[in-house]
């Protein structure tokens, strides 16, 4: 292990471990308000200031960690495996199915999902507590955000399908399911894990647009969307830089998660 | 000889220059600040240029600064002034005025204005197929309103019924004129629409026929144009504004205030607690698809009168508005000097008090959570609009404060078209917090809220016919208050009105915001204040410094 990697590794292990103990790191619950000091900046009360209705922005990114780091991946998981289905599956079948996969994600491309969204919203009720509101959100973006990567998967399932090893594969007498297991699988896992991980993001940013649907993670719960909301308008950062921490903390955490999966790859 | 021809020449000369200076002092100052261009945004592109037909800010804007109207409410006092009409008179039984006009005004493309053109625009205002809010105003029943032109100065306007605040109605009605084949593009006011690009600036010049003057004598006004450009993001406004792209803007939230008079506090301006009024509301829809033990506590007074005492106001004027805004105490903000009732107060932060009267009413506190007389917990959703943060943040606040009853709030934000769908079509939700833009003094203004029978009566609209006791009182004071001309006795009315408001609690009062704006170091003679249009109310008098003059 590099020192890079050791690095990375040990960035996600601390995040992880510091979500983990909210509970006990965290000074005040995550929707306490200190209505006497809206807005604060950085103090020994208040390590990162509060936000503008005096909630404890530390407190807010720790337990806002644990819920984007739980979730952002599942969801890119949902994503991950359907686009392997679709596009992994199309392209080694090829022909046909590969046309019509490429048509149907074309299609689901183009559709006007933010009009789509705003009636998913209309059809669920509004009681809903923000953990369930949260679920919904990236249970949302898990079975939306599949397409582009199925394209991508499609493309290069297509290119092996034709490949020497593969055709060496078929002559030997495999074919169907384990072919695809054995042979097609293990060669896209680079594509798999590169989709996996810029999905994380993507889904992080998209749960915070989703806010303005009514879709978002619901008050008073925090999520590195809702925390990255607080952005929204700022036009100098330098006079409060402290409300660029959850920004940092996503890109420091993401930067680790590629770091960690070069190295693996290069292993590999 | 020469030596003395050459200095004739020259004290001629000397004593032409010193009569020229002279005439340019004498002529006034004005001369020396006229010219420039103004530029401000238009928060969207505006619907129409037909001011009859105005119905959104932008075009309200346009229609202000190019329309002209037989008087104007000042802005600043509240008072009616003569503009187009140099005088005029209400009948003793409210169904008649008759206006005096100004001789020798013309419209901006030079036809004459006369008592045709006033005839002619009440004719089309009141015309049902044109579909006009403007015109809404005037329909207090359903016969027709007659002009009588007594002379080409003078007109008279009869009304089947008595209409309150008559005169003060025709502050948003442009005249056009009869005549011209430019129709509604041929303007009284002091601009003139030049250019218009789609969806991204609209250039007014200065209109030359203009009739009102300065105490010098000079035409108005003072400026040779305004650049409007249409900008929606309110932070590009404000980027564009501390570069100094921008003169003006109209309406600033507080966050923006409190950082732009970090840096120049003489730019900002805040004139104190606007008419504008944000509230929560329960929907009481009969209809409406919600449990009917929830309509139950939602149509209850106690229950809404105890959610009223719960919801601490000073910490939402505080914290959401940087103590912008003041608590509100009714349906009239006290900015509105005349309607406000000065004996009602906003409701003090009272938690203990709410809890007995739930109490009082069957609740009981039972492991931190509030149950009602049948034990169903009280947990209920507040829809707001999202993007607009101080209604996000009071919403917050509010699940907070009732959190403390054990009463569990879902806050959930929608796009404007989806929240405006649930509250005024389909009624499915349970409460909302949103507000009310007054642009009107007048009680007149308030009666598409007011009467059950109306469709923005928010929390149950459009009753076939009242369905509590209050309800019906509130429908016949203000139907009284809208059929007397006496002020007296519609004060006296109206003042009912916010006191019955105030003990039932239909809308749940949170703040009036306070006018905020901002005004350039450029701009000279702005006095912003509390009625729209907040910083350009007297934009014909607003004048350039020259050096921002030359620059454009």
């Amino acid at each position: 292990m590099n020192r890079a990697r050791k690095l990375a590794c040990g960035v996600v292990l601390a995040v992880c471990a510091m979500s983990l103990a909210a509970n006990w790191l965290a000074p005040a619950g995550y929707a306490k308000q200190f209505r006497e000091a809206p807005s604060a900046p950085p103090s020994r009360q208040h390590l990162l200031g509060t936000d503008e209705v005096g909630r404890d922005r530390f407190a807010r990114i720790l337990y806002g960690t644990r819920i984007s780091l739980l979730l952002a991946p599942a969801a890119a998981l949902v994503s991950t495996v359907l686009a392997a289905l679709v596009g992994g599956l199309a392209g080694y079948l090829g022909g046909i199915w590969l046309r019509l996969a490429r048509g149907f994600t074309d299609l689901f491309l183009s559709l006007p999902w933010l009009f789509l969204l705003i009636t998913v919203r209309a059809l669920l009720p509004l009681n809903v507590s923000p953990l369930v509101s949260v679920l919904i959100t990236f249970l949302i973006l898990g079975l939306l955000g599949w397409a582009a990567s199925a394209r991508v998967l499609s493309t290069s399932a297509d290119a092996l399908r034709n490949s020497d090893f593969v055709l060496q594969a078929r002559a030997s007498g495999l074919h169907g399911a384990r072919l695809f297991l054995v042979h097609v699988l293990p060669n896209l896992k680079p594509i798999l894990y590169a989709q996996f991980w810029i999905s994380i993001p993507v889904f992080i940013l998209s749960e915070a647009n989703l806010g303005i649907l009514g879709l978002g993670v619901a008050e008073p719960l925090p999520s590195w969307g809702s925390l990255l909301r607080e952005l929204e308008g700022m036009i100098s950062f330098r006079e409060e830089p402290w409300r660029l921490v959850p920004l940092l903390l996503l890109v420091v955490v993401m930067t680790s998660f590629q770091t960690l999966l070069s190295n693996e790859e290069v292993t590999a | 000889m020469s030596i003395t021809m050459t200095g004739r020449r020259a004290c001629l000369r000397l004593l032409l220059c010193c009569a020229l200076f002279f005439l340019a002092l004498t002529s006034g100052a004005a001369f020396s600040q006229s010219g420039g261009e103004l530029r401000f945004c238009l928060g969207s592109e505006p619907k129409t240029f037909d001011p009859l037909l105005v119905d959104d800010d932008a075009s309200l804007s346009i229609r202000y600064l190019t329309g002209g109207v037989l008087v104007r409410v000042n802005r600043h006092t509240q008072e009616l002034e003569p503009e187009l009409a140099e005088s005029w008179q209400v009948a003793k039984d409210g169904k008649q005025i008759t206006f005096k006009l100004r001789h020798d005004v013309l419209f901006s493309d030079g036809s004459p204005f006369t008592a045709e053109d006033v005839a002619f625009t009440m004719q089309r205002l009141m015309d049902p197929a044109l579909h006009s809010s403007t015109g809404d105003a005037f329909r207090s029943s359903s016969g027709a309103i007659s002009t009588k032109i007594i002379a080409a100065d003078q007109i008279s306007i009869i009304f089947p019924t008595p209409l309150a605040g008559l005169d003060r109605l025709f502050d948003q009605v442009a005249i056009m004129s009869a005549h011209s084949p430019r129709k509604e593009m041929a303007v009284l006011g002091p601009f003139m629409v030049a250019e218009h690009k789609a969806g991204s600036s609209l250039l007014l010049r200065r209109n030359p026929n203009y009739w009102k003057k300065d105490a010098h004598g000079q035409r108005l006004p003072y400026l040779d144009s305004i650049l409007l450009d249409v900008q929606s993001n309110r932070d590009v406004e404000m980027l564009r504004f501390k570069r100094g792209e921008l003169d003006l803007i109209n309406i600033l939230d507080s966050e923006y205030f409190d950082r732009l008079a970090a840096t120049s506090p003489k730019l900002t301006h805040d004139a104190g607690a606007s008419l504008d009024s944000d509230f929560i509301w329960f929907n009481q829809v009969a209809s409406a698809p919600i449990p009917e033990y929830k309509r139950a506590w939602f149509r209850d007074t106690n229950f809404r009168r105890a959610i009223s005492q719960a919801i601490n106001r000073d910490d939402l004027s505080r914290v959401v508005f940087n103590g912008h805004a003041q608590p509100a105490v009714g349906p009239v903000s006290p900015a509105n000097k005349f309607w406000f009732n000065s004996k009602l107060k906003a409701e003090p932060y009272r938690p203990d008090a709410a809890q007995q009267r739930l109490q009082a009413d069957g609740f009981h506190l039972q492991n931190g959570t509030l149950y009602d007389k049948s034990g169903h917990a009280v947990e209920f959703s507040i829809v707001t609009n999202a993007g607009s943060k101080p209604r996000e943040r009071m919403a917050v606040m509010v699940q907070e404060d009732l959190g403390k009853l054990g009463i569990k709030v879902n806050v959930v934000t929608l796009d404007f078209p989806s929240l405006i769908e649930r509250i005024s079509q389909k009624f499915n939700y349970e409460a909302a917090i949103l507000g009310f833009r007054n642009v009107d003094l007048d009680p007149n203004g308030q009666m598409n809220i007011w009467l059950s029978s109306a469709e923005d009566h928010a929390w149950n609209p459009q009753q076939k016919s009242p369905e509590t006791a209050w309800e019906a009182e509130i429908d016949r004071l203000m139907r009284e208050q809208a059929s007397t001309a006496d002020p007296k006795k519609r004060k006296e009315s109206f003042d009912r009105v916010q006191e019955i408001v105030a003990e039932q609690a239909p809308f749940i009062y949170l703040v009036n915001q306070n006018a905020l704006s901002a005004v350039s170091s450029a701009v000279a003679g702005a006095n912003p204040g509390i009625l729209h249009p907040q910083t350009f109310w007297n934009a014909e008098r607003l004048t350039l410094n020259p050096t921002t003059r030359a620059s454009r």
